[in-house]
């Protein structure tokens, strides 16, 4: 229960805020700002997973971004989410995590066999064993590789938490808040730049939390406080911590995951858990610092050994002691920083320096503290499985080659340097082409691509004085530059300890007899074996050596593992490490949540729900909803027990004999006007426009340019200069683009506007035989007589008050007219139809009896007009005009379309009259052949008919013209069904068009 | 995610615009004897080059304009763009 390993004081936690958790189902205490790792940590426990491929024991390596072992499945408010890193998640009260990829616990594992059979698991192993036999692959091999190996375990549970979008623009945008960011957000603010700096860690400053420096006459830490309080209060600026800018895309666009409440026990109302910022940057600083690179040795993977820069944040950010007998073993100062932290807190740390001899001011204060320094030393190997127990350590000759004698010493940890790798991925994936930086053996950004400057750490720079004074200026010119100002910024003094050169040295080698795993990828498990294999069998691009090993592959991409990778690719290829080249740096930087990528997005918001203005009666009267593109329509209205194909023989059936009503508000309007729209018309539609007279509607088929059919609809002359266009509902915006294509690009001479009415619009088609009756009662001033509205009429009437349209046409096949109100007047039109229809037997029906209707009367739809068909498939050649041109009209004459056996519409009965065809069954000529058994066309739309009470479907068959009488198969694999048709007309009911004309 | 200037509304982004395709093709007239050859250029017939192209977008959630805009296809970046009846030098 005590935090053992918590030093009295020190820190930046709030020590008066004692929180608990539960880690693996045992509670632990930490404090309010400590990470799930700093409170494990405080609490002595290193044990945290099991690795990947080989289980064996693994603890905390970083102590942020970077880390590859510590990631753990959590649960927070009812909610889990896997692969948590525990050094990234703060903690707060109630936390509950556990560990993954072990089983039955993470003390003992059964996977750990792996460990042992290692030297069976090679690189490649899973490609070169699981390939035989074929069959077992999916049976066998696979889930049995995927519960071995693998992280946590996503949620099938639906998201509750909200996640949001938020879209930004700003001058400069600034990734990372360390010195080089603060001091370029400082002068670019002072200058009245809008400036927007993002900082992942909850806390500002990066490295000046930790280092020992001085800025100003005040301490780094302090420094950086002032500086971020003085921003908090500039309008211009916009200061975001626990926000990663993961990704850097086209034309200077960040995308940026702020977790607004992963730190809370539970999101608090009406916030998002997540905001995904897309920022439109004018310029972008990238200072994102530096990750420190670890030195390869044997067994450099057991828990204690860790980065000594994550020890020493752990010391100085948490006041947490990661081991009271620490070994550091260093390549550069660096390590000599945290040994003089550990050194001040009362704890004797030995250093191993694999350089032989080493002088700065750092290694002086080290010696001056009386620390224990071993110069030429190396690690061998750690030894102890679950913990570091101890440590092999041997003096290495000057060209690092040889070993000593190999002593062994008692410690329990091991805190490692081998130098830092700058953070180039956001420099990276704008473009920049980064090259190879001898002195640090690591790449840099180059020439810039994009708007982006790199600088600070990030750029391979690790002086404090140079990284504040390109900063500071670069923050001063890039904001000159847009906002025309020049507040000239004093830059403060420095104060830094001066280093020395590091040692190119990256890896131990293996001591005589001895073949310790010498990792490289921690997360993957990859060793330096198994890229040695790699190479031997012929593996040569690092990025086939990367897939092959699965080097930098992993939840941490690498982090700390890319560099040490090709260090080993270029010694074995003797090539430099430039010629090696690194892999491309892909985004996300770091892990993003999908929540926080489809934000608002989900369920009924993945797109918008449209209603016409007669949903709410709809909805009273049981209508059954179907989605139609955007809109939601009535499939069709229950009535008792009734099923979908009862209710909707029901309707059709009542349109047929008495009359029916069907809202076609979803269908698409434009409105077209001007003095050349009958010209625009004619070009449009394959048919006849310029002789049109006011006051009559005409059926019009749209082609592309390549001969196919892209819609059609009916479109009414209102007056002179004024059209209404109809299109499928489906169809209405591409028709709209489409017109607007013509009348801006190709023909922009004609004088014609056009614009989408759809909206502006209800309508409700009335259809049967007594359609006639109820649009008298319903327009008693008008003449609607079949003289005075006769078919493809069109007049304007008064519904009770109401302007209304009415046109005569008819989809049903049956005497038909549509009346259109002004979408307010919607509700109040459908209820007086259903008010005055009464005495008719009217009733509303749906699209499912809409199909019916259209289908047995042989009209095409969506089904039809599949984007593969020409007006001859669709029977509408009769549309098609000789005499004038139109879009599409030269594609036509493509030998396929005028081909003598060309596919067409027909009507297919079932042999049985019984039994329903599925749509989408294949016509056959005999149900035994041979597959692949010659297809002869397809069933585009079924329904049972209710003029002959038998199934009856279309299909687009090929020479469908001369098929009529003949007796085939529709086969149906999927429903595993053979039924023997016969094929019709395609026009089943009324083949002479009468009723529609009574 | 490109920013596009809209000749009409000025900088806007991609997600505002649908892509057209290559401004460079012209129409065959209407009413005009056009050999196989032509309509299959005209229709399908595309060169999808590398480097800079002429392309037609629209600014469907914007000003529904037809625009022309001249757009390096392997860098992305985008050197002018034109009103659709703009000449383009």
């Amino acid at each position: 229960m005590t935090q053992a390993f918590r030093i009295e004081n020190g820190g930046l936690i709030n020590r008066d805020k004692k929180l608990s958790f539960k880690f693996n189902g045992k509670t632990y205490f930490g404090y309010e700002g400590d990470t799930l790792a700093s409170a494990l940590l405080a609490n002595g426990v290193h044990l945290v997973g099991r690795s990947f491929k080989y289980h064996r024991p693994r603890g905390f390596f970083g102590a942020g971004v970077d880390e590859p072992y510590a990631v753990v499945q959590l649960y927070r408010n009812g909610e889990t989410e896997p692969n948590i890193k525990a050094t990234e998640q703060e903690l707060f009260e109630g936390l509950e995590a556990k560990s993954v990829n072990c089983w039955p616990s993470v003390n003992f594992d059964i996977g750990a066999i792996n460990n042992f059979l290692k030297i069976f698991l090679p690189a490649g192993f899973y490609y070169k064993t699981f390939m035989w036999p074929k069959s077992f692959w999916f049976r066998i091999y696979e889930p049995f590789i995927r519960k071995a190996a693998g992280l946590g375990v996503a949620s099938t549970k639906h998201d509750k938490e909200r996640y949001e979008h938020k879209y930004e623009y700003c001058d400069l945008l600034i990734a990372g808040s360390g010195p080089s960011g603060l001091a370029g957000a400082y002068a670019a603010a002072k200058n009245g730049a809008k400036v927007i700096l993002a900082e992942d860690k909850p806390r500002f400053g990066g490295s000046l939390l930790t280092s020992d420096v001085n800025i100003g006459n005040q301490s780094g830490k302090d420094w950086a406080e002032g500086i971020i309080a003085e921003l908090k209060t500039m309008p211009n600026v916009v200061v975001k911590n626990r926000s990663q800018i993961f990704g850097y895309y086209d034309h200077n666009m960040l995308v940026m995951s702020e977790k607004v409440s992963d730190h809370l026990p539970s999101t608090k109302k009406y916030h998002p858990n997540k905001r995904l910022w897309y920022i439109r940057a004018k310029e972008v600083l990238i200072s994102s610092g530096s990750i420190e690179r670890p030195i390869v040795f044997g067994n450099n993977d057991t828990p204690g050994v860790m980065l000594s820069s994550a020890a020493k944040e752990y010391l100085k950010v948490y006041g947490v002691l990661v081991g009271r007998k620490p070994l550091v073993f260093t390549n550069n100062d660096s390590g000599y920083e945290t040994a003089i932290e550990f050194k001040k807190n009362g704890v004797d740390p030995v250093v191993l320096d694999s350089r032989k001899n080493a002088e700065s001011e750092i290694i002086d204060e080290a010696k001056n503290l009386g620390i224990n320094i071993k110069n030429s030393y190396v690690v061998v190997a750690a030894q102890g499985y679950k913990k570091v127990k101890s440590a092999d350590i041997a003096s290495i000759s000057e060209d690092k080659k040889q070993l000593g004698k190999i002593e062994n010493i008692q410690c329990d940890c091991i805190c490692v340097s081998g130098f830092w790798t700058p953070t180039i991925h956001l420099a990276s994936q704008s473009g920049n082409k980064t090259k190879f930086k001898e002195e640090i053996d690591a790449f840099v950004p180059g020439q810039s691509k994009q708007n982006e400057i790199t600088l600070g750490a990030a750029n391979g720079v690790f002086s404090l004085e140079e990284t504040l004074k390109t900063s500071f200026t670069a923050g001063s010119e890039l904001s000159k530059k847009l906002t025309k100002k020049d507040n000239e910024i004093a830059i403060p003094n420095v104060v830094e300890k001066k280093s020395s050169q590091h040692d190119k040295f990256w890896c131990v080698p293996l001591p005589k007899g001895k073949n310790y795993k010498r990792f490289l990828d921690f997360q993957n498990d990859v060793a330096v074996s198994d890229v040695e294999i790699a190479l031997r069998e012929g593996y040569r691009s690092i990025e086939h050596v990367k897939r092959y090993t699965t080097l930098g592959m992993a939840t941490d991409q690498g982090k700390t593992s890319n560099l040490n990778g090709l260090q080993l690719v270029s010694e074995i290829e003797n090539k430099v490490v430039p010629a090696v080249g690194h892999t491309t740096f892909r985004p996300p930087y770091t892990p993003v949540s999908i929540g926080a990528i489809v934000g608002r997005e989900v369920g009924k918001h993945s797109k918008p729900t449209r209603k016409s203005p007669m949903h709410s009666w709809h909805e009273k009267n049981n209508a059954v909803f179907v989605d139609a593109g955007v809109w939601l329509r009535p499939r069709y209205y229950k009535r008792g027990n009734e099923n979908l194909f009862e209710a909707s023989k029901r309707e059709a059936k009542n349109v047929r004999t008495n009359v029916g009503v069907c809202d076609v508000t979803t269908l698409g309007k434009i409105d077209i006007k001007g003095p050349d729209a009958a010209v625009l018309l004619n070009r449009v539609y394959t048919n006849a426009w310029l002789k049109l007279p006011v006051g009559k509607a005409r059926y019009g088929v749209m082609l592309r340019e390549d001969g196919i059919v892209m819609d059609d609809g009916t479109t009414t002359r209102i007056s002179e200069n004024h059209y209404h266009m109809t299109t499928t509902t489906a169809q209405a915006a591409n028709v709209l683009s489409h017109l607007e294509y013509y009348l801006q690009l190709v023909w922009p001479e004609l004088n014609v506007n056009v614009v989408s009415t759809t909206e502006q619009w209800a309508g409700a088609a009335i259809a049967g035989p007594k359609s006639r009756h109820l649009l008298q009662k319903l327009f008693p001033n008008s003449d609607v007589s079949n003289e005075g509205l006769p078919f493809m009429g069109y007049m304007e009437g008064d519904l009770f008050g109401v302007k209304a349209r009415i046109f005569r046409i008819s989809f049903s096949g049956e005497l038909a007219y549509e009346v259109n109100v002004e979408s307010d007047y919607g509700s109040f039109m459908w209820e007086k139809i259903m008010e005055v229809g009464g005495e008719f037997n009217i009733q509303p029906y749906g699209t499912e009896a809409l199909s019916t209707l259209r289908i047995e009367m042989g009209h095409v739809a969506g089904s039809e007009l599949d984007g593969r068909t020409i007006p001859f498939d669709n029977a509408l050649e009769g549309l098609v005009s000789k005499k004038k041109d139109f879009i599409g009209k030269r594609s036509l004459q493509r030998s396929a379309f005028t081909a003598e056996d060309r596919q067409r519409i027909v009507g297919v009965v079932p042999l049985d009259k019984q039994t329903s065809i599925p749509e989408g069954s294949h016509l056959v000529k005999d149900d035994k052949a041979p597959l692949p058994n010659p297809k002869l066309g397809h069933i585009s739309a079924s329904c049972w008919s209710v003029e002959y009470d038998n199934p009856f479907s279309l299909a687009i068959l090929k020479d469908g013209k001369n098929m009529i009488g003949q007796k085939l198969f529709a086969m149906s694999p999927l429903k595993n069904k053979v039924i023997p048709v016969e094929i019709v007309s395609s026009h089943y009911v009324d083949p002479k068009g009468e009723r529609v004309r009574s | 995610m490109l920013y596009i200037n809209c000749p009409h509304c000025g900088m806007r982004s991609q997600n505002e615009f649908s892509y057209g395709g290559d401004a460079s093709v012209k129409r065959p007239e209407l009413n005009k004897e056009v050999s196989d050859q032509e309509w299959d250029n005209f229709v399908y017939n595309r060169k999808s080059l590398r480097g800079k192209h002429l392309e037609l977008w629209q600014h469907i959630s914007g000003c529904r304009q037809w625009i022309k805009v001249e757009r390096d296809t392997a860098t992305h970046e985008i050197f002018r763009t034109f009103k659709a009846d703009e000449e383009v030098a």
